[in-house]
């Protein structure tokens, strides 16, 4: 039978909502996350950091440290491979400074001890002479003329003559004339907005335990998003073989673009290499704080003209972002995405990649694009504003659609903003009466959404059931979908499939789970897996048939004879066939590896309502509403999770999150008592519509739905508490000073 | 020939064109031709560019097929989180 087949109906698993098969395992606590895994004689780590923003390091003297009976091996730069360039002398570098400190909290040494607390000792022992340099760590300050050098020729050979050594990276893109555009307008707005560096905010925080041999031979466990990239980043920064390197990917607490990053692995690996014992490494809170990535902080200048009908002329936008004391800051994609939503005739974006004396930032559901939305969407309510239309039916006016020029270049293939629009639109939400005080907003976001390189197995067992191994980690409720989509091709129940994420051995190379891709990429490769398998089992039944392949079907779990020409033959089952493999030509499994291309793009538009009181300057989101478009939602309770999870998220970026440094260029708020994510009773009840567009680049028609979700919040909170407060709000978060301070400049003119 | 429209930051690279034209039948052959014919693009195709063909974006796959009619961009590396 066929296999390449697109399935847009009759679906008998696919859009349920069966249990989620780590349910038990959670509540129960017997789920193993990265601290908790044991290994016999085991050594604790504790990493040494620097507490100065930029500082040259002089000498580290490990001897006091080294002297202890407790303590069985320090580790410093030097432990690490030499020689290494591009992306992997960036990562070694920021996971052991080599001769400056660049940001507060930046690894230096390590050691590995007996217990956590005779580690945490021995840390403190190890005296590091530090000469302190300038610093700088506000990204518009970091471009200034009188901003001390970072680090003196990082930029690329992208950026233009002229600019500050800390621009690193730049980006120009767009089509059309942008000043014809401007003249064509009735009204121009432009503006200037700033956002701050938030967290991701994971509850785990990273952990691992690792093992290396004298022979380059080694294992890893670790909670992280990616371990096939762990693998090959490790074996890089130890100069060993990636495949000597086994990594397997424990349960994970929460990631969200956070765990993308290798950052205390190869620390565990080289004091294990050097004590010839397994050492575990947990991170403090506040380590994670000071030293994984938070997003960037932005600077923002938007500019769009508008007819008095609400057709947009032209868009302008200049993004600056830093991203720490490392190139990699995602302007390229806030630049990319900032308009995206909009079908424009002349639209210009230039992005800046800014360095500062900050962690190296991390992606965070997708990177780069809440922070531009926040920007445009602010401006384009208040050209809406000025010109008394709804905002809604600007966005329906402009929206892109199929084969609409993206403002980044190519034509839109099959997308659904116009259907989010027109759901939110329709939604009681919209024309329900606000309270005093109260105000509302909405906002549309932009995702691209990604495939990568991906590799699965499906390995049927002789009583009927079937295992999935799968090499991406399950960040948002993969292993369920993943299982759906098996059922619903080999026609068994959901609970006969249990899906694993296979460790490195296993499985050919799988990307990270970002860019909202697991149940679009490995969902397209188990479907392919299993529609592999299910040519074997048409095979066997052909064989024993006696006729030819083609004319056996299946269909719920069952060979079938195609049609009366094929024969008359009692139709046998999935469990039937598997209990006699071994007999009749040997195991049945299906494979599929591939890079999948076609993971289709996502919109999403968000309504908001707040009430900000006029006194103190709080806010309290009162009502949210979520409508996306999931393409086809695999497993609606994970989708509205979701949904729901990215709103959470982004009222926390919106309102309260942001990375606070002193004059010194220290972090002053580590801990979750001083930087403020949202809990339960900050939330309201966030309501979610799913629209479903199928992707035409998946069988099924999923779309990822992981990264969109965060896209509109702030810009959608923005509109809403400006409204309110009858004041912009152009820096978030919209702290209560800020709005106070917005309240009082508008009171004072 | 393929016509191949390049983000307006790489204009400097090829003598202020932003649409130039190669030979390639697909992404592999279309990446190796934008660096022969312009070399000082090769430092940003080697650190990692997408291409969009006929409006699907192609993250890393050099297999896949370019028709001689086909719209092509060159996007900055996409990924996520």
């Amino acid at each position: 039978m066929a296999m390449d087949h697109d399935k847009t109906n009759g679906f008998k698993v696919v859009g349920t909502r069966p249990n989620r098969p780590d349910g038990v395992d959670k509540v129960t606590g017997r789920a193993k996350f990265g601290a908790d895994a044991y290994a016999p004689g085991m050594l604790h780590a504790a990493i040494v950091r620097s507490p100065h923003a930029h500082a040259r390091i002089l000498s580290i003297d490990t001897s006091k440290a080294e002297a202890l009976s407790s303590v069985k091996a320090v580790v410093t730069r030097a432990d690490f491979a030499e020689g290494l360039t591009g992306e992997n002398w960036n990562i070694l570098e920021n996971v052991m400074a080599g001769d400056t400190a660049l940001y507060d909290g930046h690894a230096v040494a390590a050691v590995a001890a007996t217990t956590p607390l005779a580690a945490r000792d021995a840390a403190k022992l190890i005296k590091v002479e530090y000469e302190p340099m300038p610093h700088v760590t506000d990204v518009d300050k970091a471009m200034a003329a009188d901003a001390p050098i970072i680090r003196a020729g990082a930029a690329d050979s992208s950026v233009p003559s002229g600019l500050h050594a800390n621009v690193v990276r730049y980006h120009e893109s767009g089509h059309g004339d942008v000043a014809t555009g401007f003249d064509e307008a009735d009204v121009v707005i432009e503006d200037s907005f700033k956002t701050e560096a938030t967290h991701q905010g994971y509850i785990e925080p990273h952990a691992c335990l690792a093992q290396l041999g004298p022979d380059g031979k080694g294992e890893v466990w670790c909670c992280t998003q990616g371990h096939f990239n762990v693998q090959k980043v490790c074996a890089a920064l130890l100069g060993t073989d990636s495949s000597q390197l086994r990594v397997t990917a424990s349960e994970i607490g929460g990631g969200f673009g956070g765990k993308t990053v290798v950052f205390i692995e190869p620390v565990a690996l080289a004091l294990s290499r050097k004590a010839s014992r397994s050492v575990k490494l947990v991170m403090s809170r506040s380590e994670v704080f000071r030293a994984t990535g938070p997003t960037a902080s932005t600077s923002m200048d938007i500019k769009i003209g508008m007819t008095r009908e609400g057709r947009i002329t032209a868009a302008e936008g200049i993004f600056r972002l830093q991203g720490g004391a490392f190139p990699g800051a995602p302007m390229e994609f806030t630049a990319m995405c900032a308009f995206a939503p909009y079908d424009l005739n002349n639209v210009r974006q230039i992005g800046y990649d800014v360095l500062s004396n900050r962690p190296k930032q991390a992606a965070y559901r997708a990177p780069g694009s809440p922070m531009a939305a926040f920007a445009v969407e602010s401006v384009v309510d208040e050209l809406c504003k000025k010109l008394g239309l709804d905002p809604l039916e600007v966005r329906l006016m402009n929206a892109s659609k199929e084969g609409t020029k993206a403002s980044y270049g190519p034509r839109f293939d099959r997308i659904g903003l116009v259907e989010t629009l027109e759901a939110a639109r329709d939604h009681p939400h919209y024309s329900a009466p606000l309270a005093e005080g109260q105000g509302r907003g909405v906002s549309c976001g932009f995702w691209f959404n990604h495939g990568g390189e991906t590799s699965v197995s499906l390995a049927l067992s002789e009583d009927g059931t079937a295992a999935l191994s799968v090499g991406t980690p399950d960040i948002g409720g993969s292993r369920a979908a993943l299982g759906q989509m098996v059922a619903e091709e080999l026609g068994i129940p959901y609970e006969k499939i249990r899906t694993t994420i296979a460790d490195t051995a296993t499985l050919g190379y799988n990307e990270i789970s970002h860019g909202s891709r697991v149940t679009y990429a490995s969902g397209l490769a188990a479907i392919k897996a299993s529609r592999d398998a299910v040519q074997k089992l048409c095979a066997r039944a052909a064989a024993k048939w006696g006729i030819d392949e083609e004319a056996v079907v299946w269909e719920d779990g069952y060979a079938k004879p195609s049609g009366p020409n094929a024969g008359s033959f009692e139709p046998i089952s999935l469990a039937e066939i598997a209990s006699t493999m071994g007999q009749t030509g040997g195991p049945i499994a299906g494979h599929f590896e591939a890079t999948p291309e076609g993971a289709g793009v996502s919109f999403a538009t968000h309504i908001v309502d707040a009430e900000v009181d006029d006194e103190t300057g709080q806010t309290k989101v009162v009502r949210y509403t979520v409508v996306q478009d999931a393409g086809k939602a695999i497993h609606p309770t994970y989708v509205e999770g979701q949904f729901q999870g990215g709103a959470a998220q982004g009222i926390g970026w919106a309102l309260n999150e942001e990375y606070i440094y002193g004059e010194d260029g220290r972090l002053q708020n580590s801990i979750f008592l001083d930087y403020r994510i949202p809990v339960a009773s900050d939330l309201p009840m966030i309501d979610t519509v799913i629209v479903e567009v199928p992707n035409p680049g998946h069988p099924y028609g999923v779309r990822g739905v992981g990264e969109t979700s965060i896209c509109p919040p702030l810009a959608a909170i923005a509109n809403a508490v400006s409204n309110a407060a009858g004041v912009r709000l152009k820096h978030l978060p919209m702290s209560p000073p800020r709005i106070r301070e917005a309240l009082d400049q508008q009171a004072n003119g | 020939m393929v016509e191949v429209t390049l983000w307006s930051g790489l204009k400097s690279f090829t003598g202020g064109q932003q649409t130039v034209e190669v030979e390639a039948k697909n992404v592999g052959e279309l990446l190796e031709a934008l660096a022969d014919k312009y070399p000082a693009l090769q430092p940003t195709i080697e650190a990692g560019v997408s291409v969009a063909v006929d409006g699907k974006i192609i993250a890393s796959s050099l297999t896949e097929p370019i028709n001689a009619d086909s719209e092509v961009f060159l996007l900055q590396q996409l990924k996520g989180g």
